[in-house]
Parts: C-alpha cells; structure tokens; sequence
C-alpha cells in the first residue's frame, strides 16, 4: 500500500472536499431562551461527545435536568455555574464542533449584569451572530441591545433563531409576527444579511436537522445556513495592511517583517508603504518556514522581505502603496467601557491598536449611547458597561482604517496605566485631521536657546500633597531660593489658576482631571520659555502625574512629594477647609471623600512633619544639585 | 543512532532551510497555525524574559512546531523549560534530549532536589500530593528563579468544562497565582501584554484547537512525537480499570499482579504511574487519527490526576500547575 496515499486519504476524510475553514459565532440572547441548549444540542449532533461526556450528560439530567425526561443540553455548559458563584465578570466561554464543511467557534456569552462586556468581547472575534428569541416573547427590549452591540461590533450576518416553536404550536403566523418586529429595528442597521430561522433546539427542529413539524418553512436548517456562509471574500477585497509585529534578523544577511495580514492580498513586487513615515518600497519575498510564496492573504502570518532597507520597527504598518491607512493623532470613535472606574475625559491610558501602543486621552466625550433606545445623551463620564461616542487625542500618530471597513485596523483596547487592566475597548470611525498637514511652525529661537540665554536647564517642579501638607509653603520657598541665586522661575498654584485659566471647573474627578491637563499645558509652555517652574497642586491622581510628566522631556518633570499624613494635615487644617468637608459643608474634598493616590517613586519626597518648611526647601535644592538640574 | 535520534535529526534538517510544502495545510488548520504563530510573535515582542513550558507530550509538540515556524529563519528567540517529576517515562526524556540537541535549542530543566531527596513519589505519597510538589512548586520555583515574565503553556479550550472560558493570556500575580477574578477581557486578537515586575502571563496559544485538530496538524506537517504514543507490545498492569505500564523497577507491584505485554498507545503523556494506556493496534499516525475518530471516551479519562477531586482543574490552576 501506499503510504502517501493513505495520508492523503486520511487528511481527505477529515477535511471533505469543499471544506471552508472556520467559523466563528456568538449566540446572544436574555436568560432561558435557549442558548445554551442550542449549542449543547449543536455539540451533541455534530457527535463532538464521547461516551463518558454522554454518560455524565444522561445522569446528570436526570439530576438536575429541566427538560424532564430528555436530555437537557443546557448541562453541558455548566462549566459557567461555579464561576459565577465566584464572582468572575468577565466571562465568555469558546466551544467548539465540526460538521463535514466547516469548522466552528461559538462564543457563548453569559452573565446578565456584565452582558454588554461580556458580548462585545465574544463579538469582536464572531463572524456571524445568532439572537435567541423565545417565540412565546417575541422581541424584547435586550434583543434590540444585543443587536446594537453586534452592529457595533462590526458583525455583518445576523441570524434570528425564533426558539421554543414547539410552544407556540409550530405556528407561521407567529414566526412572521416576530420576523417583521425584528426588521422594523433591525434591517436599517445595515447587516448584510438577516436570517430568521423557526426552531426548536430542545428537540432539534431545524437546528442540525430539518423540523418535521414546521412543514410551512422552506429555508435552510441553522447549520446549513452557517456551513454555507462566506464571511473571509470582504476582507481579502481591502487594501493590504500587514502590522509589523518583530523585525526578523537571524543573520546581517537576512531582514524580514514578520505580522499577521489584516486585509488585503500581497504578491512579491508589490508597491508597498510604511504608513506612519511614508518610506516606500517593494515587496521581494514573502517567506515561512514552508518555503516562499507567490502570495499571502488577510489571515496568514508571514515574514516580508523588502527590495531595499527602509527604516521599520514594531508598531509601523506596511500598507499597500495605492490605498494607504489615514494617518493622525486625533480621531473619533465608539467607545465602550469596561472598569469599574470610570472613564473620565482627559485622563492618559495605554491605547494598544494593531502592534503599536501609545499614551492617548479621551479629548471629548460626545454623548452616551442608551443601547436600549438607541438615544444619544449628554454625558461627561462613562460607566461600566457605558458606551459613548468620543474624540481620542493620541502622543503618537496611529495607522488607521475605520473599524467598519478593516476591523483589525480600527480596533483599539485602552490600558490603564497604573493597575495595567482593559480598562475599553475602541472602535475608530474617522481621523479628525490628518498627522501629515499639522505643521509645527518652526521657530527661529528655540528652547535651547531660550534656556542657554538663562543659563539654566528648564523644568517643572510638581508639589503634590494632601490639602495643607506645605506645598505652597515649601515651593515659595524654593523659588525664593532659586530665585536668589539668579534663577529664572514661575509658579504655578491653586489661586493663580483656579480664578482665571480653570475658573470653569470644579472638584468631581473629570473637572480634577481636566484642571491638571491645562495647568500641564501651561507648564510645557514655561519650560519652552526656558524657566524653572514650580507647581503647586493636590492633583490626587497619579494618571494625570504621570500625564504631565510626559509632556515634557525625560528629566524635565521632577515629582516633589510633600509627605504629611492626614492626620497631621486635619490638626493644621490653615484654611480651615478640613473643618468644612468634616462638616459636610465641601464635597470630593481629598482625603476624605475623594481618593488621595501617593506618588510611587518621586525624585523627590520631604517630610514635614520631623523638618521645617525651611529645611524641607534646602533639601529640594540640595537634591536639584544633585540631579545636576542647577548646573 | 536510536530511532529517536535519527527522527528528530531529519526533523531539524527540515528548519535548515524552508522546504515547500506538497499539500496545502487544511483550511482550518491553517487559520488555528496563524493565529498561534500571532500570538508566540506578540510574546516575543513585548516580553523581557519568555519561555516556553516544554512537556514533551503532543501539544508540546506542536507548540514547538509553531514556534519554530513562528521565527523563522530565525530561530525561536526563548529557551524551553520542562519540569521533570522524575516519573516521566523513559521514552519522554530520551525524547526531549533529542530536540535539544539536534535543534539545538536550551532546555532547561526543573527538579525539585528537595522532593527528590525526600524520596516524594506517586505509589506512598498519593498522586495528589506528588503532583504538587514536584510538578506545582517545581514550576513555581523556575519561574521564579529564571524570572519569566512570559510563558506558554500548551493547554486547549476543549479539554475541559471549566477551560472553556480561560483567556489566551492568562494573568498571574506576584505568586504565580491566578486570580479568576483578576482577568482581562480579550478582544479582537488585540493583547494586552502589562504587567509590573514580578507579575507575569501565561499564554496559551493552542487554545482554541481540538484534540483532532492536534492529530491533524501532527499528521499534515509531519511532526515526530515520542513513540509511546504509538501502539506497541508494552509491560502493563491493570489497576481500578486503567493500564498502566510498567516503565521501570519503581512501579509497585500489587499482590497477584504480574506485568503482560500488551499491544498498547498512550493518549496524553505524564508521570507513567499516573497515566492510563489504551489497547490499540494504531501504529502510525493514520491510523491515530482513524482510530480517534470513531473513538468513545474523551482524552482526559486517561488522566489519572484529573479523577483526584472535582474541580481539580480550577484548584490546579489557581495553584499554578497550569
Ligand atoms: N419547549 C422548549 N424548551 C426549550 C427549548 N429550548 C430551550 N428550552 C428550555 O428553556 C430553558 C432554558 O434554556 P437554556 O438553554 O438554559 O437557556 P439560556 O439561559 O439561554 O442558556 C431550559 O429549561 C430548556 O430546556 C425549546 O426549543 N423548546
């Protein structure tokens, strides 16, 4: 026998002709309408379970079952149960089963309180949703939800599995009732297809098998429908983009790009670009450890040789020449929340988009989307679960394509910077401007002049504490000090911005937050102008520390923690606004009912409570020498 | 030269130089090898310290496999780590030392000295007991000693109930424990990768095959794997309804029991005492992936570790066994 032949016949038998690779879907649906029995049912018929798993199922539905006699799918996917006696938010479970043509994920999103972060992380990977319908119901106010997180999503297929048929008499006219309710919402949402299907998952109909009941339906089974889905021709039809995940160098000899193909096909001699710079080249070789090929699709990783050396690294796009991703810092988006914190407009997070990560802020929340109603409300937080139309402003210019169009392009996650958790998940609609025509007007004098002028090394000192700790007392001080020895100084506090720059905010956390990014701003510009200068703020959160500190260069931030307890500050309490917020009188006072986060690893840390405000400057000065800022 | 030696030098000669592919790899197959090769690249990336947990069983197997597809011509840019329970079966270590040397790559080895010396084993001190600590401290102790930020593990999805749900990156604290509560959502194929010193991630890059999807990919691209999972006469004794082989002098014997050859293969591979054979005639990799196709029990009934204690997966986990 042959033994080639035996392999290929093997490999025949496990993939059939006309085998179409996988399917991903997610069943969305409220509690008890039948999703987990519709995939329990879909694992038990595509025969994905072995004897012990059927053993297990058979007693336990017995047990436990709530389909009486017969077997109750829905036991199979308790997996879920214990967890959420555990108390885990965040859960989606991936299952997975074949028939003959196709191969298939479903996500199947539990959970009703985190529902709406729950389906949209099983849908961002779903090529095709299935809404559960309970036929006794019909369409409900969740049902309407789960279709706008879908279209969100980026999801195109959408299928309508009116379930519990059986309890409703098999009946046409209620099917058609629920078809036509659906589309009223639905069908200008602009899904490609919509398929409503009558079912039964409890006894089969026209899951796997067709119903013999349901004689008055004529369109395919579930299954048929998803075998013969495509869902991959959209995405190789896009422009090519392949972000650079690792430069490739074995050897001097040898230089590659590897990444995953997002969209678009890609040949050898291929006119490409980095999108970022806009260096241009060819494409020579597209290598695996397979040999070369004459071609590569969305989908395949692969490791790009170019014709000549440009400069590439981690994070850049290598674009098709013709169609290039836009290119900006500055963008809108649909964004939904996942923390427990909310997200507050002009606080700095991580925003991870393809291979590149960057600091970004949310520069305006546009609205709140009510996902009920479809509405859009004023809003200037977010919260869990929250979703909001928002303008994102990023320290460097991304790649981008509208998440509608090349989902791995427009698709950002946003980080926080302090606990590192997922903290959004961000879908990019359009560039507000373009990087390329944001012209820094180029000075004749530059900073470096401005400063040698000066003859002193500009930078910014930032006093945080607890209200009346002595940073205004210390940094008065040290200015004083500096001022002394021929220092060119500001100084920035409460009262000088507070009654004029920020005179519109107030105390909650977004205006806290937007208070330190525009005294951050007008820092920058003292630095620019080449003085040293000292700020003065509570600036309670290290987010926004951590903000400022990264508008100016690498050592021109210095972090000067003036550490006294809140004890000690209370007993102080010179304003006498301790008195107040004891009394009730000032809300979000830090310290009490709004959170003080101590700075992690501050150049500079003093102790009020064992030196004078005196010593406490000597020694800010002493450790400036140290650090060589007052060379 | 073994035939070991001699299988995995011809498979080292095949990443000397790419050699073209005859079949087109599965549709399917190929989706689940790019997302993986994905994933082992971000890792590569992002990480100061990766490494890769190395069992030698099939999944590891392929893992490696991928790996080294991933970097190509590169080779993979981390070492593997195999923690040795010192039961593993003789066939398993030969194994490994094969790939190490003939792919030239760092295996590092873990032994837990002290539980060695303290003579812990399955037979007197129950599986339960020697799986944690030659296995879950071993590991632990690696990972801290080495300070891995990063580090694969070959486990899937489909394996079991309480898996299906797990991320591809798996966040451990600062003692390698996993907080269920303390996970990431995973959207898109779109990581986050942070983490503060002393923290790291697991990840698992086969998460979202099968065990076909193993056996299918092994047989597609021809990859060696240790012959126990071959069938073969082999020394067995019976116990509580699994079979369990009689790989050396350790293994107690039973009053009455007397080892018999029997024609034998290995589904899933660990400590020898504590994993079952099944009676099989399979001896090449078609007639595996035949066999598992119209087979009747699922994978982990031949585990014995898994029979222990319900919900032990979940405890393992939180313990950092995986
Ligand atoms: N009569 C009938 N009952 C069903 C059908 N599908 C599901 N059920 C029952 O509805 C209940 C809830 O189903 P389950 O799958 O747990 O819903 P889930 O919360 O959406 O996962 C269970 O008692 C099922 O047996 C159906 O097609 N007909």
């Amino acid at each position: 026998m042959n033994v080639e032949n035996t392999r290929a016949d093997v490999i025949e038998r496990l993939t059939h002709s006309g085998q179409r690779g996988v399917l991903r879907f997610l069943t969305c649906g409220s509690v008890d309408d039948g999703k987990s029995t519709l995939i329990g049912r879909l694992l038990y018929d595509s025969k994905l379970l072995f004897e012990d798993q059927i053993n297990v199922l058979e007693n336990d539905s017995r047990k436990h079952g709530t389909a009486g006699d017969e077997i109750d799918f829905a036991l199979l996917l308790d997996g879920l149960e214990a967890e959420r006696e555990q108390g885990i938010t965040i859960d989606v479970a991936y299952r997975f089963f074949a028939t003959e043509k196709r191969k298939f994920v479903v996500a199947d999103t539990p959970g009703h309180e985190q529902y709406t972060r729950n389906m949209a992380t099983g849908a961002s990977t779903a090529d095709v949703a299935v809404m559960m319908i309970d036929a006794r119901k019909g369409v409900l106010v969740q049902t309407l939800r789960h279709t706008y997180i879908a279209r969100m999503m980026g999801i195109r297929h959408i299928v309508l599995a009116v379930n519990k048929m059986d309890l409703v008499d098999h009946g046409r006219g209620r099917f058609h009732e629920i078809v036509a309710e659906y589309l009223k919402s639905a069908d200008d949402l602009g899904f490609e297809s919509i398929t409503p299907i009558p079912m039964s998952a409890r006894y089969g109909d026209n899951v796997t098998h067709r119903s013999e009941t349901m004689t008055w339906y004529d369109g395919p089974t579930l299954i048929e429908h998803l075998e013969g889905l495509d869902v991959d021709a959209d995405i190789q039809n896009e422009p090519f983009r392949m972000p650079v995940q690792w430069v490739n160098r074995p050897n001097l000899n040898f230089r590659g790009y590897s990444g995953t193909i997002v969209s678009g096909t890609v040949q050898p001699g291929d006119a490409v670009v980095v999108a970022q710079s806009g260096s241009a080249a060819n494409v020579e070789r597209i290598v695996t450890a397979d040999g070369d090929l004459d071609k590569a699709v969305a989908g395949d990783a692969v490791t790009l040789v170019l014709n000549h050396e440009i400069d590439i690294s981690r994070g850049d796009v290598i674009a098709s020449a013709e169609g290039r991703p836009e290119v900006t810092d500055q963008f809108a988006a649909e964004v939904l929340w996942m923390s427990e914190e909310d997200l507050l407009p002009g606080r700095s997070y991580l925003l991870k988009i393809g291979t590149a990560t960057t600091p970004a802020t949310v520069s305006a929340l546009k609205h709140r989307v009510d996902i009920n109603t479809y509405e859009k409300k004023p809003s200037r937080k977010l919260e869990v679960n929250g979703i909001g139309q928002c303008n994102l402003s990023t320290a460097r210019p991304i790649a981008f394509d509208p998440y509608q169009q090349i989902r791995d392009m427009g698709a950002f996650i946003l980080i926080d910077r302090f606990t590192n958790q997922t903290v959004g998940a961000g879908m990019i609609e359009f560039g507000l401007r373009r990087a390329s025509n944001i012209h820094h007007h180029a000075m004749d004098v530059s900073k470096a002049e401005r400063a040698q002028i000066k003859g002193q090394k500009p930078a910014i000192l930032w006093f945080t504490g607890l209200s009346g700790a002595g940073k205004s007392t210390v940094a008065n001080l040290v200015e004083r000090k500096l001022a002394g020895a021929g220092h060119h100084t500001y100084s920035l506090d409460g009262d000088n911005v507070r009654h004029g720059l920020n005179r519109d905010l107030g105390f909650t956390d977004e205006d806290r937050v937007e208070n330190i990014r525009r005294i951050g701003e007008v820092g920058k510009l003292f630095v620019d102008a080449g003085l040293l200068v000292t700020c003065s703020f509570i600036s309670p959160f290290r987010s926004e520390r951590q903000m400022v500190r990264e508008l100016v260069e690498e050592g021109e931030f210095i972090e000067v923690f003036v550490d006294t307890p809140l004890d000690v500050c209370i007993e102080r309490d010179p304003k006498g606004l301790y008195k107040k917020a004891q009394a009730g009188e000032i809300k979000n006072f830090t310290g009490f009912d709004s959170p003080y986060e101590r700075p992690e690893e501050p150049e500079i840390r003093v102790d009020t409570t064992s030196i004078s405000a005196e010593e406490a400057a000597d020694q800010v000065i002493a450790k400036l020498k140290e650090m060589g800022r007052l060379g | 030269m073994s035939d070991i030696t001699a299988t995995v030098r011809a498979y080292a000669d095949r990443f000397k130089s790419a050699h073209k592919r005859q079949h087109p790899l599965s549709a399917h197959l190929r989706t689940l090898e790019a997302e993986a090769i994905h994933i082992m690249r971000e890792v590569a990336a992002e990480f100061d310290n990766p490494v890769m947990l190395y069992s030698i069983g099939k999944d590891s197997a392929v893992m490696l496999h991928l790996a080294l597809k991933a970097f190509y011509p590169s080779r993979p840019p981390f070492p593997l780590q195999h923690v040795d329970s010192t039961f593993k079966f003789r066939d398993m270590i030969a194994f490994r030392d094969a790939i190490a040397k003939e792919l030239g790559l760092e295996v590092r080895v873990e032994i837990n000295e002290e539980g060695r010396a303290k003579g812990i084993n399955p037979f007197d001190h129950g599986s339960q007991v020697h799986t944690q600590v030659m296995k879950t401290e071993a590991l632990r102790s690696a990972m801290t000693r080495h300070k891995y930020d990063a580090a694969f593990g070959g486990a899937r999805r489909d394996e079991e109930k309480s898996r299906a749900k797990e991320r591809i990156f798996s966040f451990r604290d600062g003692n390698h424990g996993w907080d269920p509560k303390n996970q990431r959502p995973e959207l898109w194929r779109n990581y986050n990768t942070k983490i503060r010193q002393g923290e790291s991630i697991r990840v698992f890059p086969l998460s979202n095959w099968t065990e076909l999807d193993i056996w299918q990919y092994i047989l597609e691209e021809d990859i060696p794997i240790v012959p126990l999972y071959y069938a073969a006469h082999r020394p067995v004794v019976e116990r509580d309804g699994q079979i369990i082989m009689v790989d050396d002098e350790r293994l107690p014997l039973e009053k009455g029991e007397k080892p018999e050859l029997k024609m034998v293969r290995f589904r899933t591979l660990g400590c020898y005492p504590l994993t079952g054979a099944i009676e099989s005639n399979a001896q090449t990799l078609e007639e595996i992936v035949l066999e598992m196709l119209t087979a009747r029990t699922s994978e982990r009934s031949g585990r014995l570790i898994d029979h222990d204690e319900a919900g032990s997966m979940e405890k393992k986990k939180r313990e950092g066994y995986f």
